[in-house]
């Protein structure tokens, strides 16, 4: 039962030092940080998942549970209390492959910031699809290979980008990583994986 | 003689809070205040401390009083501080103001009415003559009071309802919004507009309740209804399923009846502006009435011109604690933009100092 | 200190504002607004400010807060003591030394790096406030990006004074999108904000909102193409360590007129003295 397993060992350290590896893979895309280290959350979460979600998800978020994730939602009910939503309506998505961009919350113009966060568990950083990156956290274009995006990814990330300052933002997890891919970024697909 | 870069802010800092804490307590030949005191014998500063900090605990009240020397917005700043650790345990259900214990209530615009008018404890009608007995110490003598009428006591809307003469309560089992917690947006939901009003400065809308009578968007109120007693406070833990008292809480109550022209689609009735507050506060309960059916204006059709009618103007600054913390961030260092302006300044005043010269030259030529 | 978390405020506090300043990260300088909380500092003296740095302060961090670029003064000195006394946070007044820098009305003058944050404190995050008091009103307009508003404003400036007014708090756009208050720093301190290598955060508590600029974003100082954006600072050069590009504080030494010039940047003028750079002053 995945009850049993704990959450931050120290609570407010963990979620502090996760949180700055978040804002920092915020301010500067593509940038790839550990998180999570030590984290034992149940299958199908890595630990860096985990901790993002411990981190940020509490009884005044709304989350959506990708039905592949089902096994962990005790888990993550029991640590963050979340409000349970239609990937429509949610705040934050946890999923384990990436949802049709275009079907979630990008917020209004006068309310972007109602865009939502997609906490999306990746295969890993350094292999698959090549990846350059330009935007506001960039002095010089960045290149990132990220494994386990769909093929149609950039031209999905691009009508995202086309909304700014309404759309969606992308915090990517894989294994002990994290890196995150904000709204305000232009993301280019070099070559395949 | 060189010059030495002002140094100890710290210690000054120190030196200040211990001067402060001296001058607090005054001559020592004078035995010091006990919060007690301050609790049974200043009650009206302590309601207001209480309503403004947001907090009921008459005791904590009391000691924010003696600590900010009986600065009222001080201590509810201190009160407010305070509130803002405190674990949510649970949220009440609504207080049910109608089945109160009732102290004193008052209607002015019915003679008599069940449950009868009830002068309770009240200045209203002592000439204002300072009481030289008091400055010497007297013990009171008992006043005699009526047995409490267990009998509900029905409210305003409740007696004129009947006919439709005045506007119906709108039941709502929505999460009410939480002004502590979220930002606000305008147009603010009249839960949010009554939240800030509640905990607002009683003399900013004392002015703004006054204003609407001399015409800024007038609303032509009566008292319907004043009440000031206690009144049960419940919450209802899901795992039981039933509500549980948890003591009852000191407040009164304003309900201020206004026209309301109607319109194509409603006909004429009464309307209500509303006002509670936390202990006796008739002052502060009557004009947040006042000032809740003023803001109501767009809501009922009407023109909102005047500034008691502007949600952002009287919501946004109400709250004496921003303000005061706002006006008085002016006594701290601001030499660096001073500096800025002053550059400025000096640069324009060159500019046109070197237009007049050019200009006198070239008359003269 | 007993009896409270750590930094403070409570985690499901730090975790809402968390939550907005990831946002104000992703939506460069637009204004999110935030469950602010009731702080025990009077609002307008940093309580913004101090709430930002609550949820992102670490154990290992080493707090400088500044205020009119000095650490000794008095608002400085109280900031930093809370900080240390509710998170038992390292403090420096070295900027070098710093992670994260809380600042009322400067910036350093040495440049930030990547490694560190820094925030501002902010009395008055709508830069249209002025213009335009309804909040209703500016919201919809950065909506709209419609800013001729504040154009208008430093044109007439220009038309009246032969150039713009604004000597403070001087207005920027970030990232060619957001119209954004860069606190009340001196004009002077806007071109650092341009391009910075650290992330900038902005926490207005009293007015509840809070804002970024994320590193290495397009901060510009708005102006006309005749009339570019220029700064101005005394023309002197600084009585203690003779520097003649830093922001001078005015000190009067008496009342005939008598006037010394000094860095408003204590750390920095510190630094340059210990490297054997001296004014005037200090050579008398």
């Amino acid at each position: 039962m995945s009850l049993d397993l704990p959450g931050f060992a120290d609570p407010v350290t963990g979620a502090q030092s996760c949180f700055r590896a978040v804002l920092e893979a915020m301010s500067r895309p593509g940038l790839v940080l550990e998180a999570g280290a030590g984290l034992t959350p149940p299958a199908p979460l890595d630990p860096a998942t985990g901790a993002v979600l411990l981190t940020l998800i509490d009884a005044d978020t709304a989350l959506h549970i990708d039905p592949a994730g089902e096994a962990a939602r005790d888990w993550i009910v029991f640590h963050t209390t979340p409000r349970d939503a239609a990937q429509a309506e949610a705040d934050f998505t946890l999923a384990l492959s990436l949802p049709k961009l275009a079907s979630l919350p990008a917020g209004t113009d006068d309310e972007p910031q109602l865009g939502a966060t997609v906490i999306l568990q990746v295969a890993g950083f350094g292999t698959g699809a090549l990846f350059e990156l330009a935007g506001p956290g960039l002095a010089t274009p960045r290149r990132l290979r990220i494994a386990g995006l769909p093929d149609d990814f950039a031209a999905q990330w691009a009508a995202n980008h086309g909304l700014f300052p309404r759309g969606v933002d992308l915090i990517l997890c894989a294994g002990t990583q994290l890196a995150a891919l904000p709204r305000s970024l232009r993301i280019s697909h070099v070559m395949e994986g | 003689m060189a010059y030495v870069a002002v140094k100890g802010g710290e210690r000054a800092i120190d030196n200040a809070h211990r001067w402060m804490a001296d001058e607090r307590r005054g001559d020592q030949a004078v035995p010091e205040i006990s919060t007690a005191q301050i609790a049974e014998q200043l009650g009206r500063s302590v309601d207001r401390v209480m309503a403004e900090g947001s907090l009921y605990d008459p005791g904590l009240a009391a000691l924010a009083v003696k600590q900010a020397q009986g600065d009222l917005i001080e201590a509810a700043f201190l009160l407010r501080a305070y509130r803002t650790t405190l674990p949510r345990f649970a949220a009440t259900s609504p207080v049910e103001t109608a089945t109160m214990t009732i102290a004193r209530r008052i209607s002015a615009v019915f003679k008599d009415m069940p449950g009868g008018q009830i002068l309770g404890p009240t200045t209203d009608y002592t000439h204002r003559l300072l009481d030289f007995a008091l400055e010497a110490g007297f013990t009171p003598q008992a006043a005699e009071q009526a047995e409490p009428d267990l009998a509900a006591m029905p409210r305003i809307h409740d007696i004129l309802g009947h006919e439709g003469l005045i506007e119906a309560d709108q039941p709502s089992d929505a999460e009410p919004f939480d002004i502590t917690r979220q930002p606000l947006a305008f147009p603010a939901s009249r839960d949010a507009r009554l939240q800030s009003l509640a905990r607002g400065d009683e003399g900013f809308l004392l002015a703004m309740g006054y204003s609407t009578q001399r015409g800024w968007g007038g609303s032509h109120p009566f008292v319907g209804e004043i009440r000031v007693g206690e009144v049960a406070v419940e919450i209802e833990p899901p795992e039981l399923g039933f509500a549980i008292d948890i003591g009852d809480l000191p407040v009164t109550e304003c309900q201020m009846v206004n026209q309301f022209a109607g319109s194509r689609t409603q006909p004429p009735q009464f309307t209500r502006g509303y006002g509670l507050v936390f202990g006796h506060g008739e002052r502060k309960a009557m004009a947040m009435a006042l000032v809740d059916r003023a803001l109501r204006a767009s809501e009922l059709g009407e023109e909102a011109t005047a500034p008691a009618q502007n949600q952002e103007f009287v919501i946004y600054h109400c709250d004496n604690i921003e303000a005061t913390g706002f006006v008085e961030h002016l006594k701290l260092p601001h030499y660096v933009d001073f500096q800025s302006e002053l550059e400025t300044i000096r640069r324009m005043r060159a500019d046109a100092e070197r237009e007049m010269a050019h200009e006198s030259q070239e008359a003269a030529q | 200190m007993n009896g409270y978390n750590f930094a403070y405020l409570d985690e499901q506090t730090k975790r809402m504002i968390r939550r907005s300043l990831l946002k104000a990260v992703a939506i460069p300088g637009h204004q999110i607004p935030f469950g602010s909380r009731e702080m025990p500092l009077p609002y307008g003296w940093g309580t913004g400010g101090i709430q930002v740095t609550a949820a992102v302060l670490g154990a290992d961090d080493t707090l400088k807060v500044i205020d009119q670029g000095a650490d000794d003064t008095t608002n400085a000195v109280s900031i930093r003591r809370f900080f240390a006394r509710t998170a038992g946070v390292a403090t420096t007044t070295h900027t070098a030394e710093a992670t994260i820098i809380q600042t009322r009305h400067r910036i350093p003058e040495e440049p930030l790096r990547e490694d560190q944050i820094i925030v501002y404190q902010v009395p008055q995050p709508e830069p249209l406030s002025k213009l335009e008091p309804s909040r209703a009103e500016t919201k919809r307009m950065h909506g709209l990006s419609e800013y001729g508003l504040m154009h208008v404003k430093l044109y007439e400036d220009i038309t009246r004074y032969g150039h713009v007014s604004i000597s403070y708090d001087y207005p920027v756009m970030v990232n060619g999108r957001y119209l954004m208050a860069p606190s009340p720093i001196p004009a002077f301190d806007n071109p650092k904000m341009d391009m910075m290598p650290a992330l900038q955060l902005f926490g207005a508590g009293r007015e509840k909102r809070l804002y970024a600029v994320p590193p290495y974003t397009k901060v510009a100082s708005l102006d006309f193409d005749d009339h570019p954006f220029r700064t101005t600072r005394a023309p002197q050069v600084c009585g203690l360590c003779g520097s003649g590009v830093s922001y001078l504080d005015e000190v009067v030494t008496d009342d005939k007129g008598g006037r010394l010039f000094v860095c408003s940047d204590t750390d920095y003028c510190e630094t340059r003295r210990a490297e054997g750079h001296a004014g005037t002053e200090l050579a008398a």
